[in-house]
């Protein structure tokens, strides 16, 4: 296996404001697993839906297998055979699996002879997949074989797979890796995009890391320390936090059997959850989003009401109160969504501050605005989190994603929470404002608070949780000291391979 | 090629534009459409929008103006209030009928009696039955999800059925010679609600449409609760994330805009109107809508956009009266004004581009 499948050079593309891609260059060889390695933002994404023909580059030229390629349509990039799967999912999850993967095909076969095929094509690379199963019902790492097995129909030359982890336990991880592995070994190209570089340095024979839209450098991520990576792909030392100078006090925050219906058709519903929370401790909450993450938070914010007893602060049933009279108490939440839940994105940043700080700051009086203050508060957050935007006057959906998570986190650490919950704090944040979050929050432990961190991002709760226990189909599981806590014990707490223990590993 | 590309931040600069942009495009617009009827487009504009200020009779015209624009900008205050929430009520024609008929049979009912209060309980009458009315679709929607769009749509032919019946029936003149409709309310002193100040149009009702602009600019820029709203029309989830409970706040845009209109109503049909009879309404609750659109759902805006709409409503009748003009050409010329404005509003949230577009 000698030459390249795929040859890029020169790739560039910009958009208004961005050169998303300068230069780009590197090959991926026939049967490699190739790893394409930055933070947010750093190109990884304009790159792949360039070669997957999403995207039309401005200038550069790219060869498959020594012809010149040029894709104007994902269609021409399948035709070609390259296949890609994406990081979010475009199933409906009111069909089954068999359809679902019929509806991605130019000329579907009979229902029949597809679901014959989806069987066999399951077996041959241990990805189990009942055909005739409701996407609805299945979970992320499920939903995700249905995708990889669309590809594969295909037979395709190149694999993409976009941060194809994220959203899996880590036994499917494991499964994950070996289906893939197989794949290479028959002689597909794997492009393989993340961030995680541990994975990246167990599964990848080459790496092409990329900056602020360049490529920085070309290595064997087996030869390089994960440390070596981060700071290549940063660009700069890496600070690790510090978890020093907490100690845990009273039980603050009491869940008792709490239960909750779901609140959309596919969603998940509570189901006895029971957790205590004390003060000066940071409680991890893993799982993969989908399980209960969003109600969990809802119920502990108060946006979505619990039945009577089931959730108390120092003692107080605080059940039926609102958002506003638990905050008033202390309470204080951040959830996942940032635009159009954390914040509003057509109001500013002044007064997305009036938001949720109405009640434990000074910026109304008698009902009234206090713009004045308003804007004093949302400075102060925009100087104490380095939020990377012109001033207070800004609209929200005019900061990137990274910043405006450090506004919404800064707005509720500054209003001095008794207790904070806070749902996947660092998603779609850039490694260095991740760890700045990450230190806040401990800062925030180490003053006395109690905080429970919701988060996929499992490394980053043995970082920084004192307890961890996952959120799984709605189940909390039992918390337990991080300390000592090995990968595969997280992994069954978190549900294990979703039925797929059997799978040959 | 044209492509459109969102702005980071809506553009205040064409926030302020767009209005008169649209209002040029109606002028060229309609002049178009008035040379195709056969009419001298120029003459006719300038019957429109320049004759009712500044030609020959405009010492009455410009009374009229502020009879017609008071309840426009008293109705699309409070319509405004709850757009901004994105509860859209377009019922507010039904609840200016119910205002009217409360604020009417108060005053019937004390018929021939003089009393300093009578005018007063009249004013709570009206807001009242406004606000009852605006209430059954916000109940209806509260508890059983129903949308307010058509249940308040819908309860303005009950409220037209209701006047008719009211015009012929419990509320006729028994000194009218058997026609239809009421007393004249202009001949009782103490429900007349009458020009305060001669040649000028000023009754209470453009003083309560004043008042209306001035409170809910401060309401909606100002105070939390009106920051809640623009929040719940903006990003429902975020409202709620802020403590807004969605029940109350249709209650509370709804009823306020029922009772705006509501008082509207009484205060016409014991001004201007005089009495009630089966086609007493004018579209004031519909045209509203437009004045309320126009005026970028702002207070301010509304002001101006309210005495613009009266203007092409007076010179509309003019154009009628002396060039001849169809009354449906007037209404389509209304119309094209909406139309302009809402496809201007594109460019405060997005600018264009002219050249070879990326896809």
């Amino acid at each position: 296996m000698t030459g390249s499948l795929l040859k890029i050079e020169g790739l560039t593309k910009a958009y208004p404001g961005v050169v998303a891609n300068d230069g780009v260059g590197f090959e991926v060889a026939p049967g490699k697993v190739h790893a394409l390695l930055g933070e947010n933002g750093a190109g990884k994404s304009t790159l792949v839906k360039m070669i997957y023909g999403l995207v039309k580059p401005d200038a550069g030229r790219m060869e498959l297998s020594g012809r010149p390629y040029t894709p104007a349509e994902p269609r021409a990039a399948r035709a070609a055979g390259v296949a890609m799967v994406f990081q979010h999912f475009s199933l409906f999850e009111a069909l089954n699996v068999a359809e679902n993967v019929a509806l991605g095909m130019e000329n579907p076969p009979p229902m029949r002879d597809l679901a014959e095929r989806i069987r066999a094509i399951s077996a041959a690379y241990g990805l189990p997949l009942d055909p005739a199963r409701i996407v609805g019902d299945l979970s992320a790492g499920e939903r995700q074989r249905v995708e990889i097995i669309r590809c594969l129909l295909q037979d395709p030359k190149l694999l993409i797979m976009d941060e194809p982890t994220s959203v899996l336990t880590p036994q499917e991880v494991e499964i994950l890796f070996h289906t893939l592995r197989k794949l290479a070994a028959e002689g597909t190209a794997i492009l393989y995009i993340s961030h995680k570089l541990e994975e990246i340095r167990s599964l990848c024979d080459g790496a092409t890391i990329l900056r602020g839209g360049k490529v920085v450098a070309s290595c064997m991520p087996r030869e390089k320390s994960a440390r070596e990576l981060a700071e290549l792909m940063v660009g700069g030392e890496f600070a690790a936090t510090d978890r020093a100078g907490r100690k845990s006090g009273a039980v603050i925050l009491e869940v008792d059997h709490l239960n909750l219906p779901p609140m959309t058709q596919f969603g998940p519903a509570l189901k006895d959850v029971c957790f205590t929370l004390a003060a000066g401790e940071v409680l991890g909450i893993g799982g993969v989003a989908g399980n209960g993450q969003e109600e969990l938070l809802a119920t502990l914010s108060g946006e979505r009401p619990s039945g009577p007893g089931t959730v108390s602060l120092h003692g107080q049933d605080i059940s039926d109160l609102g958002p506003n009279d638990r905050r008033r108490l202390g309470l204080l939440a951040a959830p996942e969504e940032r635009l159009g839940h954390a914040a509003v994105p057509n109001l500013s940043l002044t007064e997305n501050a009036i938001l949720t700080g109405t009640v434990r700051r000074p910026l109304t009086r008698n009902g009234f605005l206090n713009m004045g203050a308003a804007r004093r508060f949302a400075e102060e957050v925009i100087k104490g989190f380095d939020v990377r935007t012109p001033g207070p006057h800004v609209a929200a959906r005019a900061l990137s994603g990274g910043n405006l998570q450090k506004f919404v986190i800064g707005r509720e650490v500054l209003q001095a929470p008794e207790v904070l919950v806070v749902n996947q704090p660092t998603w779609g944040v850039d490694a260095a404002a991740a760890a700045a979050i990450r230190q806040a929050l401990l800062d925030l432990a180490a003053k006395g608070a109690a905080v429970i961190v919701i988060s996929q991002d499992l490394d980053e709760l043995m970082e920084i949780a004192d307890r961890f226990c996952a959120l799984n189909e709605g189940r909390l599981s039992d918390p337990r000291p991080t300390e000592g806590l090995t990968m595969e014990e997280i992994g069954l707490m978190l549900g294990g391979a979703h039925g797929m223990q059997e799978a040959a590993l | 090629m044209i492509t459109l590309v969102k702005r980071p931040m809506p553009s205040r600069f064409w926030s302020f534009t767009t209005p008169v942009l649209a209002v040029i495009a109606t002028m060229i617009a309609g002049g178009v459409l008035f040379a195709i009827l056969g009419k001298d487009p120029v003459a006719a504009i300038k019957v429109i929008f320049y004759d009712p200020l500044f030609g020959p009779n405009a010492a009455y015209f410009r009374g009229q103006l502020l009879v017609k624009a008071g309840p426009l900008i008293l109705i699309a205050a409070g319509l405004a209030v709850g757009f901004r929430a994105g509860i859209w009520n377009i019922g507010a024609e039904g609840q200016y009928i119910i205002g009217a008929l409360a604020g009417a049979s108060v005053a019937l009912a004390a018929f021939p009696a003089e009393s300093h209060w009578l005018f007063p309980a009249m004013v709570v009458a009206g807001a009242l039955g406004g606000w009852i009315w605006g209430m059954i679709p916000a109940v209806l929607r509260v508890l059983f999800g129903t949308s307010e769009i058509l249940v308040s749509l819908m309860l303005v032919y009950v409220a037209q059925s209701f006047l008719a019946w009211a015009a012929f029936g419990p509320l006729k003149n028994p000194e009218g010679y058997g026609f239809p409709g009421s007393r004249n309310l202009q001949q009782y002193p103490s429900a007349h609600n009458p020009e305060l100040i001669a040649g000028t149009g000023m009754h209470w009702g453009v003083v309560a449409a004043f008042v209306a602009v001035i409170a809910t600019y401060v309401l909606m820029s100002r105070h939390i609760a009106g920051f809640r709203i623009r929040v719940a029309g903006e990003a429902p989830r975020a409202a709620r994330f802020a403590g807004v409970l969605p029940a109350k706040l249709v209650m509370f845009c709804l009823g306020l805009s029922g009772a705006l209109a509501g008082l509207a109503g009484m205060f016409e049909v014991a001004g201007p109107s005089g009495q009630i009879t089966d086609s007493f309404n004018a579209g004031y609750g519909f045209t509203a809508i437009i004045v309320a659109f126009l005026g970028r759902l702002n207070a301010i805006g509304i002001l101006l956009a309210g005495l613009l709409m009266a203007l092409t409503y007076i010179g509309g009748d003019m154009a009628q009266l002396m060039l001849g003009l169809p009354t449906a050409a007037i209404q389509v010329f209304q119309g094209m004004l909406l139309f302009f404005l809402l496809g201007f509003d594109l460019l405060t949230q997005y600018r264009l581009r002219v050249g070879k577009g990326s896809k």
